[in-house]
């Protein structure tokens, strides 16, 4: 039982962080329909501006986490800019094909800057776990879940209660009558871009430290958002939250009590059958337009 | 005008042939390492190590009156990667001879290529069995198997009173090559044997596992993998509360950076080792371990990796020594001169016996094996 409990506790800590990746790349993936291939390298971006901030410049570990959000937020509007706006209205395959370049270009030039080997952050967090009788969680990581579940909520406000968010929703829904209604769809195109890519980066900053930060940390990642995203029903992100945490339990009992070497197989098996009994994922809305 | 213009496509042929003409005034060894993906740490280590083993030589004149040149490839902690960089640095290198590749999944990618175009290679860390029993009469190993370490640890399993151990191993050759022998020698000592669990060699969350060994009934779990995954399973079984001894196995856990890294978390780990850089007294070979450990200090490079780097320097000194035995720096010659060399290494002297089928048989040298304990943040060393 102790076991099972521990799993569960697990489970969530490991799907706060799911979910913050998957909701990134819902608003990208999802709503502006760009299958983003840069996803994992902001992830990357992110976790080594934490590294720059706490470890090379010696700031404030709080402080570096803002940092890694707006570094995101204004890489993202640099790629929106120089990428995809030129493409804007061209097949789904060329914007895909230019996104896998940025990608590969992107963790060379990571590779290029910090090297190969692996870096750990330093944290302000105690070393002695949280101990709850028979179960135990890290401080550190107790902290990034309370941080994935702010930022989810406030992702989630921003869409469905302010303005910006209301003009998202319409240019992606009909751009033609958004702009009419005098949405400035450029503005829009460029800041849902940026507000995905800063949710991708916070992910990373968040978990860098957790584990160790090196250039290909991303790959993993970005695979696991793609299968959050599909689980949840694209564009949703209520789904894209409870996509995460189902991706967590997954992998978790899968690894704890049916084979710890198939444990990332797990999630891609559950998949595979949301995909053959609905194809649309587990929460997609039927209105929802590409 | 008309003069720059001519000089310069002069430079540039003079360029051209002075270029080429050092070129041929080097022997080369290739290199195949891991320098990014999972093992870059101690890919990279190990090629530092190299680097030292190089320039010593050259500074005594080099081999045969040549200079010694390293070309040195990234695996990218994939076999199918190292198979092409062996092919690239044999083929279009002209490497007469190499050292690699670091991941016994690794090595056994390359192998083929090995027998293929005939060309020897010096293993410097992975630690499968396969590798020196399946009949590749190309290979020359001078890391101990998994067999060897456990033959080793068998030693000190009854001072250490284990009853029931699990297994935490990454999910390739090298961790399952371990739990296999371990688990074996543990069986002939009466120990039971309970989980085997495994990871992803990329993995770097290993709670589901850590947790469901803190449920199991053992009291010790031997844990297998390089020092990044390492260090991360430390740091995770602090935050689960898991309570149980746990020794490392195949020499690559840099039992200082698990120090730094891991913290308290460290304290009471057991380590089975094959170097000793913070007693070169007890090495077998204490004067060059002492230049050795200086020479990577001198170049700034973190302690931590030595237990890592000896090897790279070790290997590199291994085929160089072939090649002046040989004579000449050709593929054939120098496999056999690697049967007749005895070179002192920083772990006790690289002789290689002939190991796996008759007929075909590779090089196996017999590295000691030590076992290390860290308490109160610092290394001591247990009798074997």
């Amino acid at each position: 039982m102790s076991e099972f409990l521990q799993h569960l506790i697990n489970m969530l800590v490991l799907g706060g962080t799911y979910a913050l990746l998957g909701i990134g790349l819902t608003l990208i993936f999802g709503i502006m329909n760009v299958v983003n291939f840069t996803h994992g390298v902001l992830y990357t971006f992110g976790a080594y501006i934490m590294f720059i901030v706490v470890q090379q410049l010696g700031l404030n570990f709080f402080l570096a986490l803002p940092v890694a959000v707006v570094a995101g937020w204004l890489l993202g509007a640099v790629i929106e800019l120089t990428l995809l706006r030129p493409l804007r209205g061209s097949d789904i395959d060329t914007t895909m094909l230019v996104m896998i370049g940025a990608w590969i270009a992107m963790q060379s030039a990571t590779l290029w800057i910090w090297g190969g080997v692996a870096k750990s952050v330093a944290t302000p967090f105690p070393e002695a776990p949280l101990v709850l009788g028979p179960v135990s969680v890290s401080w550190l990581r107790l902290f990034v879940l309370a941080a994935a579940a702010l930022l989810i909520v406030v992702t989630y406000l921003l869409i469905n209660r302010t303005k910006l968010g209301c003009a998202m929703r319409a240019t992606f829904q009909d751009q033609d009558t958004a702009s009419l209604m005098g949405v400035n769809v450029d503005l829009i195109y460029t800041s849902t871009f940026a507000i995905g890519s800063s949710l991708a980066a916070a992910a990373g900053a968040l978990l860098g430290p957790v584990y160790v930060i090196f250039p290909q940390m991303g790959d993993l990642a970005a695979v696991k958002a793609f299968a959050i995203v599909i689980l949840g029903g694209l564009g949703n992100i209520t789904g894209a939250v409870i996509g995460g945490f189902i991706l967590a339990l997954a992998e978790e009992l899968g690894a704890g009590y049916i084979s710890s070497g198939y444990r990332d197989a797990m999630g891609f098996l559950i998949i595979i059958a949301v995909l053959i009994f609905k194809p649309t994922g587990l929460f997609a809305r039927s209105e929802r337009v590409g | 005008m008309i003069r720059t213009s001519r000089i310069v496509p002069a430079i540039a042929l003079a360029a051209v042939l002075f270029g080429g003409g050092a070129e041929a005034q080097t022997i080369k060894i290739g290199v195949n390492e891991p320098l990014t993906g999972a093992f870059a740490a101690s890919g990279t280590y190990v090629v530092n190590g190299a680097k030292i083993a190089a320039d010593e030589i050259n500074a005594k004149g080099g081999i045969l009156g040549k200079k010694l040149e390293l070309v040195i490839e990234d695996n990218k902690s994939n076999p199918t990667e190292a198979a092409a960089v062996a092919e690239k640095l044999i083929t279009s290198d002209k490497v007469p001879v190499l050292m690699g590749a670091w991941g016994s999944s690794l090595t056994l990618a390359v192998m083929p290529k090995l027998m293929e175009y005939e060309t020897p290679m010096v293993v410097e860390t992975s630690s499968s069995g396969k590798i020196t029993t399946t009949g590749n009469p190309f290979i020359f190993r001078i890391s101990p198997p998994s067999s060897v370490e456990a033959a080793a640890f068998k030693g000190i399993v009854d001072k250490l009173a284990l009853k029931k151990v699990d297994f935490l191993v990454i999910n390739n050759d090298w961790g399952r090559g371990t739990a296999e022998d371990f688990s074996k020698m543990m069986k002939e000592k009466g120990i039971s044997v309970g989980l085997v669990e495994t990871m992803d060699q990329g993995a770097q969350d290993m709670s589901a596992q850590l947790s469901k060994i803190k449920g199991s009934d053992s009291e010790t779990v031997i844990v297998t993998t390089a020092v990044d995954q390492l260090t991360l399973i430390f740091k995770q079984a602090a935050a689960l509360g898991l309570k149980k001894r746990i020794i490392t196995t195949g020499g690559s856990q840099n039992p200082d950076q698990i120090i730094a890294q891991a913290g308290a978390a460290a304290n009471g780990t057991m380590h089975l080792t094959t170097f000793l850089p913070w007693f070169p007294e007890k090495t077998p070979n204490p004067e060059a371990t002492n230049y050795f450990v200086s020479e990577w200090k001198k170049r700034g490079f973190d302690f931590a990796g030595c237990t890592e780097s000896f090897r790279g320097y070790d290997g590199i000194r291994t085929a160089a020594a072939a090649i002046e035995k040989a004579g000449k720096a050709e593929p054939a010659a120098i496999k056999a001169a690697l049967w007749d060399i005895k070179v002192k290494g920083l772990n006790g002297d690289i002789v290689f016996r002939k190991s796996g089928p008759e007929g075909k048989e590779s090089g196996q040298s017999q590295p000691n094996v030590y076992l290390i304990e860290i308490t109160d943040g610092k290394v001591d060393m247990k009798t074997l």
